[in-house]
């Protein structure tokens, strides 16, 4: 063996390997590069943070909760989110309404009730692609269907806006976040054990009886988890809402009742985050765009908190 | 004594039955409302992309740019604009995304890892406007400008890194639970065989995870391409683009292309040729994005089958 030229002197590389030379440059190189795409990562965070943080912080201590109050308008000394919080809290009711309650039953269908066909697996494709479907397209969906639909129900609102409205722009979002729904709370429900089921049918319990008080229960922390990301996906959503016409101007709410403000003119937080960084006036651009950033960020930050806490608080492992 | 029970017996009072079916039935048709939400989606893009398709002149499908309100449709623009600006954005994304999910999986103590993760996922859920604002007052000014001497901040580049910055946290997130997903054992043999750390994360832990990393470039690409709020705020195009594939260009996507006509001074209802325009680029991104995720799917049940 040792004759052959070039051969691999095995035994020299396994005495070598036992006794030492345990730091091998190479191994150390492939590890810092990593380190450093992770910190690189973390860094792009920190910087836009700082970025927001120290332009916000003027109109924070200037103003303090006053940002956070006052409305609309069109001079950056006296303009604030009020507005757009509004809006954004509308249409997540709207998205609550109508996206809780459909992608529970989705869920629930999926998962208890479903026969293992070829149906079925369809319906599971299907909703797996429209969570891959980008937002914008929903945006044309509604521009095309819900806005009209709204408008011709009678909740258009006045000619002008002929249904552009918050109801529209709700039933839009939740058929945006329609599939989260179905698969978090798929997921909630197929982590309930059989045992469960087969416990309460076994005692003749029919399947609604058995989803309602045993299977539901269990699973509610997860689907409640999943609802409230949802939310806060439909909350941080800009695109879809430009497409079916939210007001990225200033416009005249005045001291409107409900149904006015839903089926008025409406604007939402991240469309207020973007018109405010369009604008020629630096105030608006290098302050109180931040500053409703850092609005936007602190509510999402809050619901994911309380998606975590729901989560670790309430769920069981079985 | 008792009579025997007959099997009519144990099929319960009518009225549960009834409410049983009933029930089933409710959801049943919130299954259904799926199909029909796929159905709507293809059904509106689809009728108002044929209008325009079959309406508009046809030589101003090849036109030199895209300008809906002057009736220059050059389609090639905007898709253009989306190949180029998702190419470079996963150029940003996928040695980030990847080298951080590697670490965050093979690398890091699990203190840190348990601290990072969440980060991470952070990253991952802050709205694409903020990404957006980002790109074109931070990265505009300090990298395309500063760094690269472009003489206007808002380009394409500039875009494109914003939203590789937007992929990398899912990328990353992906990729690391297929990592993780590795079984400890074949990592073992591989140190049984006297091989190193990073020889086996190289040659054993990275090839397993394969199809699950292909499947998370593949997610970013799609998302990457079907992103509005970060080349509608920072690729500069307003109203409309030059056919360009020179990413320090202003230039406009997919997206930002209907992002722009839907938020013109005029609404997009006012010009009918321009509001049809619209879904026929919305066409083209629905099934852009529908087959990559399609694919990757196929990448994701691969390594769902594997261990």
């Amino acid at each position: 063996m040792a004759a052959r030229t070039g051969a691999v002197d095995t035994a020299a590389i396994v005495r070598q390997s036992i006794e030492g030379r345990r730091f091998s440059p190479g191994g150390a190189a492939f590890e810092a590069g990593l380190l450093l795409m992770l910190l690189v990562s973390l860094g792009v965070l920190v910087t836009l943070l700082a970025d927001v943080i120290t332009g916000a912080l003027p109109v924070f201590r200037d103003r303090g909760i006053d940002f956070v109050t006052s409305g609309i308008s069109l001079d950056s000394s006296t303009a604030g989110v009020w507005t757009g919080l509004l809006g954004s809290v509308g249409i997540s009711v709207i998205v609550a309404i109508v996206a809780f309650p459909l992608g529970l039953g989705a869920a629930v269908y999926l998962e208890e009730y479903a026969p293992d066909t070829s149906v079925t697996r369809f319906i599971q494709t299907n909703i797996r692609n429209l969570a891959g479907v980008p937002s914008i397209v929903y945006g044309l969906l509604g521009l095309a269907v819900f806005v009209r639909l709204v408008d011709l129900i009678g909740l258009g609102g006045s000619d002008s806006v002929g249904g552009r409205n918050l109801v529209a722009a709700g039933i839009t979002l939740a058929v945006l976040v329609l599939p989260i729904v179905i698969i978090t709370a798929s997921e909630a429900l197929r982590a309930v054990p059989d045992t469960i089921r087969e416990a309460g049918l076994g005692v003749g319990a029919t399947r609604w009886e058995v989803v309602r008080h045993h299977v539901l229960p269990s699973a509610a922390p997860g689907v409640l988890t999943g609802t409230v990301l949802a939310l806060a996906r439909a909350f941080g959503e800009t695109a879809p809402l430009l497409v079916i016409g939210v007001a990225t101007g200033f416009f005249s709410a005045g001291s409107a009742g409900v149904f006015e403000r839903l089926t008025g003119s409406y604007t939402a937080l991240p469309v207020v985050v973007l018109s405010w960084s369009r604008q020629a006036d630096p105030v608006f651009k290098e302050n109180l765009a931040p500053a409703a950033i850092l609005v936007l960020l602190v509510v999402l930050f809050a619901a994911n908190t309380a998606a975590v806490i729901l989560r670790n608080k309430y769920d069981r492992k079985w | 004594m008792s009579s025997p029970v007959r099997s009519i017996d144990l099929r319960g009072e009518p009225a549960r039955l009834r409410r049983e079916l009933r029930m089933k039935r409710l959801f049943l048709a919130a299954a259904v409302v799926s199909i029909a939400i796929s159905i709507a989606i293809v059904a509106s893009l689809a009728g108002n992309a044929l209008r325009f398709f079959t309406d508009v002149d046809k030589a101003s499908l090849l036109d030199v740019g895209w300008f809906p309100r002057r009736s220059r449709f050059d389609l090639l623009t905007p898709i253009a604009g989306t190949l180029v600006m998702a190419a470079i954005a996963m150029l940003v994304a996928t040695p980030l995304g990847l080298g951080a999910a590697i670490y965050l999986s093979e690398y890091a103590r699990p203190r840190v890892r348990r601290l990072l993760k969440p980060v991470i996922e952070i990253l991952a859920g802050i709205p694409s406007v903020v990404v957006g604002f980002f790109a074109l007052l931070w990265i505009g000014p300090n990298i395309v400008v500063e760094l690269l001497n472009s003489p206007k901040p808002a380009t394409i580049l500039t875009a494109s890194i914003g939203v590789g910055i937007l992929v990398t946290p899912l990328v990353a997130s992906v990729s690391e639970d297929a990592l993780r997903a590795v079984p400890q054992s074949l990592r073992e043999a591989s140190y049984g065989l006297g091989a190193k750390k990073s020889t086996t994360v190289r040659t054993v832990v990275v090839p397993a995870a394969v199809s699950g990393i292909m499947a998370s470039l593949i997610l970013g690409l799609s998302r990457a391409i079907g992103e509005t709020m970060v080349t509608f705020m920072a690729a500069g195009a307003v109203g409309g683009a030059l056919r360009t594939w020179n990413p320090l260009d202003s230039g406009t996507t997919l997206t930002a292309a209907i992002a722009s006509v839907a938020t013109g001074s005029d609404q997009v209802a006012g010009e009918a040729l321009a509001f049809d325009g619209v879904f026929a680029l919305g066409i083209t991104l629905f099934f852009i994005t529908l087959v990559l995720n399609w694919v990757s799917d196929r990448f994701v049940r691969r390594v769902r089958e594997k261990y």
